[in-house]
């Protein structure tokens, strides 16, 4: 990025790509048109990489769709021009933009998992995009298909390509997708959130990769992003959208040291992954804590810790090449820690670490191989009386990751929410809406909201939701198994700001799966790193974050996109 | 960093704040009114013409079967040879078949034993169907190994043929039976080799709803095994089932009508359309008289479009995605 030479700057003075006051409409209901991108104008140079930022719904996707003539169902081009290297493509005919696509435009999209056909060997995809674009044919194309998998930096490409996608991992599939696209070489690039399917640390491996390999190349990429702090980590040129409309756009440093539009101010003072950079969150967290401890000792007797697991184990047995055979997988090994009232452990993790597998276990959802967990010092496992194990669920209560499948469709708030009373057979019809109203109240949603129904809520709104459900019982102790995760950027601020804010009122014990190293300062106060089912590292979240000992977590550390600018910054 | 002075048309833009006013993040829409699923899909429903369509034909059937006076005088079993064959005539619309007797009207009173067959066969496959289905698909292990296989073992046999041999025994057993009696024996029959079907479809559907999140958190309140499978998991699994069953009852009424034709269905002392079709068998050959065959196969293709029909528009209803844009 700055390495750019300022000589291209000036020999390359043609825009490769100029998008004048484009406006993208879908055509809804009665007729109604819905304007997706409402007057937006960009321009890209050759070789330069640009992002668009913005949530979801504000139109980034279909800006970027538009560009490749690849717009869903009933949208259209409303008005505006899409010059590509100074010829209006929007104007043109469809073999137009048919003949740009993949060999002057390439898309890499954001699903590695479903945009690759299951029943095609990878390598076979890959050269149908040569073949098409006419760049090669035949033994040629195979040679080409092997040299573009090695370029997108898939070790053993010549055994990959023979490969079925599902033999792949998910990075490794994002690799051949972006080998797919580059296949043409083509002058732009569109990636489409490329990464946000992955974990952070191959989004940063497989990021690096593309950065180097476009910089090599010459290619121009539009990256379409929702996250500001890897925008700004990789792009010259920054485009925030909000609502369809460019509120703010230019050189991607001045933006983030300077936004000047309020929602690009916004985002600069929530996103997690800038936010976390902060000092300021740290002594903010520490504030919350002593309160909520404080809360938890007026009101609870019992002891200190919580909750107190020891080497908890948990061994899956996986069906075998033959029926008979049987492969034991150990999905968690010997994990020991402990949960006081009032505070925060954060358990980290790629995916498939054993994370959630743990929740599940504390959650009494699974039973554990060996180990224990203490819950307020009696041992969970030998709760066998059903009015025990019921008094212990009352206690802790989940808070799960996917918001459109943590509630009931068929229920609505008010009944989802009352469920728990129900079912513990808690207080009178009115006493039970009037704790329903109350809870809604807490979270911060209107009571309107008690006659409809999880599909008419957005993300956020059902995760407030689901967090009013777990505090219906009062519970002591609430695991969020990546409550957050699945969230835009400003939404996931607000519901970690709810989240704390609960903690301190009522002194709830978290315990706070996640993967995002960059929610955990604003919330966490001891972290337990996971790595293949182990614990590599257990320590409090300012140690962890100052002076991490493992190598792995200095891993997933580097990894929170846009660490690196700020940090500069703020010395 | 360096500061590069931005190219042309990358200069430093700020839209105006009036042009896109922040609003407040993750706002809830106060005014808009709530929907469950179920009200959703009805809305659907009421907007595709294939519903009003298929409904018109399965409400003016229901019609005839609970008022059959209503569309005809004549009575279905009074017999003449002097009618024989006799042309239309006032208040005998198609006029008469071999016996003497009124088509109209035996075509009318013979849609309450097609209709009932259907309706009863489809409600004991649907409770045999769910049962195995939701136990199968939710407890897993040896209760789905067992039930998956003697629903197999059920599914491998035809089951028209299998319907066949069943209701030949009982006919043998219990010669004379009254209308009720005869209608209850083809339903088992029927319903006996059919539930695997449903069966299969519930616990396909049980197998993917019991996995969701919603399920976990409603065990972690404390809801037992079985109040989760009752308020939870059996709701969400319903749409496909009741697509097939809508179809299910289609396919159960001309399977009546087959197994009447063939003489083993209904017996012949009851008006139904199987046993009509069965006496005009003969004059297929002769080619005269065709009226006798046409009319009451006219209402039995017309009564089983109308459910498949339905089964088609529910389905685009409760299933949105499905439908072609």
């Amino acid at each position: 990025m700055s390495a750019e030479p300022t000589s291209t700057a000036s020999t390359s003075a043609v825009p490769l790509l100029e998008i004048k006051d484009l406006r993208v409409g879908f055509k809804g209901e009665k007729k109604k048109i819905l304007t997706a991108v409402d007057g937006a104008s960009l321009t890209i140079y050759p070789g330069q990489t640009i992002a668009i930022v913005g949530e979801s719904g504000s139109g980034k996707s279909t800006l970027a769709h538009a560009v490749i003539g690849l717009l869903p169902g009933s949208g259209h081009v409303m008005g505006g021009e899409i010059l590509f290297e100074g010829t209006d493509i929007n104007q043109g005919n469809r073999k137009q933009v048919m003949a740009l696509r993949g060999s002057s435009i390439g898309l890499v999209p954001q699903d590695p998992n479903s945009n690759l056909n299951p029943l095609w060997k990878v390598g076979r995809q890959i050269k149908e995009a040569l073949v098409a674009n006419g760049v090669a044919t035949g033994a040629d194309a195979d040679r080409r298909v092997v040299e573009l998998l090695e370029e997108a930096g898939l070790p053993d490409a010549e055994r990959r390509a023979r490969q079925y996608p599902h033999e792949f991992s998910g990075g490794m599939r994002q690799r051949a997708l972006i080998a797919m696209g580059l296949a043409a070489r083509p002058k732009l690039l569109i990636a489409d959130e490329p990464t946000s399917a992955l974990d952070v640390t191959v989004q940063k491996q497989i990021l690096d990769h593309l950065d180097t390999l476009t910089e090599n190349l010459g290619i121009a990429v539009m990256l379409i992003t929702h996250d500001l702090g890897l925008a700004a980590e990789r792009a010259d040129h920054l485009a925030v959208m909000y609502r369809g409309k460019i509120v703010e756009s230019g050189p991607a440093l001045d933006i983030l040291r300077d936004p000047r539009h309020p929602y690009t101010q916004r985002l600069v003072a929530k996103a997690p992954s800038i936010a976390s950079q902060r000092l300021s969150s740290l002594h903010e967290r520490a504030e919350i804590r002593d309160r909520a401890v404080e809360n938890a000792e007026s009101t609870e007797s019992g002891s200190e810790d919580i909750l107190v697991v020891e080497n908890l184990t948990k061994v899956f047995q996986l069906r075998g090449a033959r029926p008979w055979q049987k492969i034991d997988f150990t999905a968690v090994d010997d994990v020991s820690f402990t949960l006081q009232r009032g505070s925060t452990t954060a358990i980290v993790g790629e995916s498939g670490s054993g994370k959630s597998t743990v929740a599940r276990m504390v959650l009494d959802l699974l039973p554990p191989t060996s180990g224990t967990i203490q819950f307020d010092g009696v041992d969970i496992s030998s709760l066998k009386a059903k009015k025990d194990l019921l008094r212990m669920r009352r206690r802790m209560q989940p808070v799960f990751q996917n918001p459109y499948a943590s509630l009931d469709p068929l229920y609505s708030i008010y009944q989802s929410i009352e469920e728990p009373l129900h079912t513990h057979d808690i207080g009178t019809r009115k006493e039970r809406e009037a704790k329903v109203r109350d809870l809604l109240d807490k979270v911060s949603l209107p009571t309107t909201v008690m006659s409809r129904f999880p599909g008419e809520l957005s993300g956020g709104q059902r995760q407030r939701v689901a967090v009013a459900r777990a505090l219906a019982l009062d519970p002591e102790v609430v695991i969020c198994d990546e409550a957050v995760s699945a969230l835009d950027v400003l939404v996931q601020a607000q519901i970690l700001e709810l989240l704390n804010d609960l903690q301190a009122e009522l002194g709830l014990a978290y315990l706070f799966i996640t993967h995002d190293l960059a929610v955990v300062r604003q919330i966490g106060d001891n972290v337990l790193v996971m790595q293949e089912g182990r614990v590599v590292e257990h320590a409090t979240v300012s140690e962890v974050f100052d002076n991490p000992r493992e190598e792995y977590t200095r891993k997933l550390l580097e990894a929170i996109p846009g660490g690196s600018i700020l940090l500069n910054e703020e010395v | 960093m360096s500061e590069l002075t931005p190219r042309p048309g990358q200069e430093r833009f700020v839209a105006p704040i009036e042009e896109t006013p922040l609003r407040e993040i993750d706002v809830v829409d106060i005014d808009a009114a709530p929907e469950s699923q179920w009200k959703e899909a009805w809305k659907r429903l009421r907007g595709s013409p294939l519903f009003w369509v298929s409904s018109v034909i399965i409400v003016v059937v229901l019609i005839a079967v609970a008022f059959p006076g209503l569309f005809t005088s004549a009575d279905p079993r009074a017999a003449s040879l002097d009618n024989q064959f006799d042309p239309p005539s006032e208040g005998h619309l198609f006029g008469y078949n071999f016996q003497g007797q009124d088509i109209w009207a035996r075509t009318v009173y013979g849609a309450r034993a097609s209709v009932a067959v259907g309706v009863l066969a489809t409600l004991v496959t649907l409770v045999l169907g769910m049962v195995t289905g939701a136990l199968a698909g939710f407890y897993g292990g040896m209760v789905d190994t067992l039930f998956s296989r003697v629903s197999d073992i059920f599914f491998s046999i035809p089951l028209l043929l299998a319907a066949i041999v069943v209701i030949s025994v009982i006919n043998n057993l219990l010669p004379n039976r009254g209308f009720w009696t005869s209608v209850i024996i083809v339903v088992l029959a029927l319903a006996l080799f059919a539930w695997p079907q449903i069966t299969r479809q519930m616990r396909g559907a049980v197998l993917e709803v019991k996995n969701l999140e919603f399920v976990d958190a409603a065990t972690a309140i404390g809801a037992s095994k079985l109040t989760n499978l009752r308020r939870h998991i059996v709701p969400n699994a319903l749409s496909p089932v009741i697509v097939s069953a809508t179809i299910l009852l289609g396919i159960f009424i001309v399977s009546e009508s087959a197994l009447s034709f063939l003489g083993i269905g209904l017996p012949q002392n009851i008006v139904s359309w199987g046993n009509d079709l069965s006496s005009a068998q003969n004059l297929v050959r002769s080619g005269q008289h065709l009226v006798v065959m046409w009319v009451p196969a006219t209402a039995l293709a017309t009564t089983v479009l109308g459910f498949v029909l339905l089964g088609e528009a529910v389905r685009e209803a409760l299933d949105p995605k499905a439908r072609k844009s």
